[in-house]
């Protein structure tokens, strides 16, 4: 396992290094022009952010209810992952929104409630530094809060009149936008899976070292 | 039935200890009403009020007011550790936090008795023009907020820095809560009313309600214990 | 209704993040056994009756009750465990009456208004009875905080420190109480500073020293005596 993430992270480079080429090939947006091109990442950061909110969600409940302490420090890196992945998407969606529709910031459903959702991992990692003793339990059931949260992201922006793109714009995407779009999902979803496997063996190095200090005093 | 009455009878102790000293109504309701009034500072403009600043206003001082007395509720347990003594008994979970957030639901009704009149008359709302929506958004609103609010006040009765820690965790998970809240009284209250958004809007927080209760009653016993 | 006769620890560690607050604990009790927990502050004395009374779950090691374990047995196996612990677990705005009551009901307890009398009885605070806890002395407290961990006749019984602001009056009902507990079968685990009112009621002395569990020898000497010696 340990070999892999080393492999992993160079392919998901070398995915990262022909990206812009495979970018600029595609065709360009009607309306919107050179910017819209922002969406190859935004995009998928978006998607890949929820996933990553689903799995600290998972990890929590497993750790909540089965009492493994290994699906804890999987849901503290996935958190931090979620946090920084939210980052991404909240700065990159104005700046894409400005050119596009003249506006930094537009408080429709969806923009808030990933908004939300990443203040909601915010308030994760607040608690598990500044919770003291027991906060990773704690923090296990806010994360699984988190979680519920995410549906009705998605459902608000049915019921909520927009400016945003509706979620029914993957499938209706040219034919030339499509491959460049999976192709960076794809990119992302690696870039992931390999930083969420290195920082969750450094939560068990940091166990494993706990464990030592504790065996010391015995 | 055993549930019903374990929930009663914590519900009632709660309930018995505020009747004492009525120090977390008192408080609440003051701070609810001083929070109506500043906000109304900042968004009456020569006698008259900003668009749809009613509808917010209400429900943010329903927030802080609720987060205020979730706060103040958990401190008396904290005191002489009586939420510990109650977890070492045979009281059954689930009861137990059904009994806490039904005393918090009652004292937040309180508040609002008071609060959603005063907004009315203060921003020349016509809040009871449709009774039943509006009632059916407070009180689902309220019960959202509170069921989320209950189990995390519970949760951090031990950890440091509780304080702070509640608001953190609260607003950014009930803001859906507080969105429909003030999106729906907003529909109920334009010139041109939105009855079926406002009809959209109760939905969302049914389900909201249903699922975070649920939610809240499956994890409460495996986040208390230590 | 769950019952048990035996109350055993085996390797029972307890860590704190990095703090080691019980190393490798092993103890059995058996019914009509009172058992002294001694040991300088911050040993883990109050930690140990925090995981016997289901609290806290221990790191490592196991507990059992008999044959039952906290985890499965659940309510009816808290229902027979008793804890007065450092914090008095009562409600200062309730009377003292009212708090007996409530924890009569949770407990579910018959003959409830009975019970309550007669532990006002016991506690000395029958003219008090409808007084707030807020009002109390420590010392009234700590009586009223004892009968209601006993209300529920529990079979296992954790003191932290009973003795603690009672005067002699007080002292003298209590030393009563624990020899009556024993009489009763009731597995006692007291942990006291105050070693020589508890010399004498007691079958067995063990310290808690860093965390681990030391035995005190039987033998000449005053407790305290013995006490010294193995520190």
């Amino acid at each position: 396992m340990n070999r892999l993430y080393p492999l992993l992270l160079l392919v998901t480079a070398a995915m990262f290094a022909y990206a812009p080429f495979m970018i600029l090939a595609a065709p360009y947006e009607s309306t919107m022009g050179l910017i819209q091109k922002i969406f190859y990442f935004h995009a998928p950061v978006a998607m890949t952010m929820f996933v990553s909110a689903f799995v600290c969600g998972i990890a929590s409940a497993i750790f909540l209810f089965g009492g493994r302490p290994g699906a804890d420090r999987v849901a503290m890196a996935a958190a931090e992952l979620t946090s920084i992945l939210g980052l991404i998407v909240l700065v990159t969606g104005p700046m894409w929104a400005r050119k596009a529709w003249g506006v930094w910031w537009q408080w429709d459903a969806r923009l808030t409630s990933t908004l939300v959702l990443w203040l909601i991992f915010q308030a994760y990692l607040l608690l598990r530094r500044f919770g003291g003793p027991g906060s990773d339990r704690l923090a296990a059931g806010v994360a699984l809060f988190g979680m519920a949260n995410v549906p009705f992201v998605y459902w608000s922006v049915n019921v909520w009149r927009t400016v945003h793109p509706t979620t029914t714009v993957v499938p209706s995407l040219q034919p030339g936008m499509r491959g460049p779009f999976w192709y960076c999902f794809l990119a992302f979803v690696l870039l992931y899976v390999s930083v969420l496997g290195v920082r969750t063996r450094l939560e068990k190095r940091r166990a494993e070292l706990e464990a030592l200090y504790l065996a010391v005093e015995e | 039935m055993r549930f019903v009455e374990t929930v009663w009878l914590v519900t009632r102790k709660d309930l018995l200890i505020e009747a004492r000293s009525k120090e977390i109504l008192y408080t609440t309701l003051f701070f609810a009403v001083s929070c109506v009034l500043v906000f109304a500072f900042g968004f009456v403009r020569e006698g008259r009020p900003l668009g749809d600043a009613a509808a917010g206003i209400l429900w943010i001082a329903i927030a802080f007011s609720g987060t205020l007395a979730l706060g103040r509720a958990f401190e008396r347990e904290r005191q002489s550790e009586t939420l510990r003594a109650l977890m070492m008994s045979p009281i059954d979970r689930p009861a137990l936090y059904v009994g806490k957030l039904c005393g918090v639901l009652i004292l937040l009704a309180a508040v609002e008795l008071i609060v959603v009149p005063l907004v009315g008359l203060m921003f020349q709302a016509p809040l009871f023009a449709h009774p039943v929506l509006m009632i059916g958004l407070l009180l689902t609103g309220t019960v959202g907020f509170a069921a989320v609010g209950t189990l995390f006040a519970a949760m951090l009765v031990r950890a440091r820095s509780r304080d702070v820690l509640l608001p953190v965790l609260l607003y950014p998970i009930t803001i859906p809560v507080i969105i429909a809240g003030v999106r729906g009284t907003a529909a109920l209250l334009q010139a041109e009313v939105d009855e079926p958004m406002a009809r959209a809007w109760l939905s969302m927080l049914v389900f909201f309600d249903v699922v975070f209760v649920t939610l809240a009653l499956w994890t409460f016993e495996p986040v208390m214990t230590e | 209704m769950i019952d048990f006769s035996t109350l055993t620890l085996t390797d029972v560690s307890r860590n704190f993040g990095r703090r080691r607050a019980l190393a490798r604990v092993s103890l059995a009790a058996a019914a009509g056994e009172t058992i002294a927990l001694l040991g300088p502050n911050g040993a883990g004395k109050s930690t140990l009756l925090s995981i016997a009374a289901t609290l806290i779950a221990p790191s490592s090691g196991e507990v059992r009750y008999g044959d039952h374990d906290a985890r499965t047995a659940g309510g009816a196996l808290r229902g027979r465990i008793g804890l007065l612990g450092h914090d008095l677990y009562l409600y200062p705005e309730l009377s003292a009456a009212e708090n007996l009551r409530f924890f009569a009901k949770v407990y579910r307890l018959d003959g409830v208004e009975r019970r309550v009398d007669e532990a006002l009885d016991r506690a000395g605070l029958t003219t008090r009875r409808d007084d707030q806890v807020a009002g109390f002395s420590r010392g009234m407290r700590q009586r009223l905080a004892l009968e209601r961990a006993l209300l529920h006749a529990p079979r296992l019984v954790l003191l932290d420190e009973p003795f603690t602001g009672l005067d002699d009056a007080a002292t003298h009902a209590l030393r009563r109480r624990l020899a009556g507990l024993r009489e009763a079968g009731c597995i006692v685990l007291v942990t006291t500073h105050d070693l020589e009112t508890i010399d004498g009621l007691i079958d067995r002395a063990v310290m808690l020293q860093q965390g681990k569990l030391v035995t005190i020898a039987d033998g000449a000497g005053s407790l305290r005596e013995r006490y010294r010696r193995s520190l």
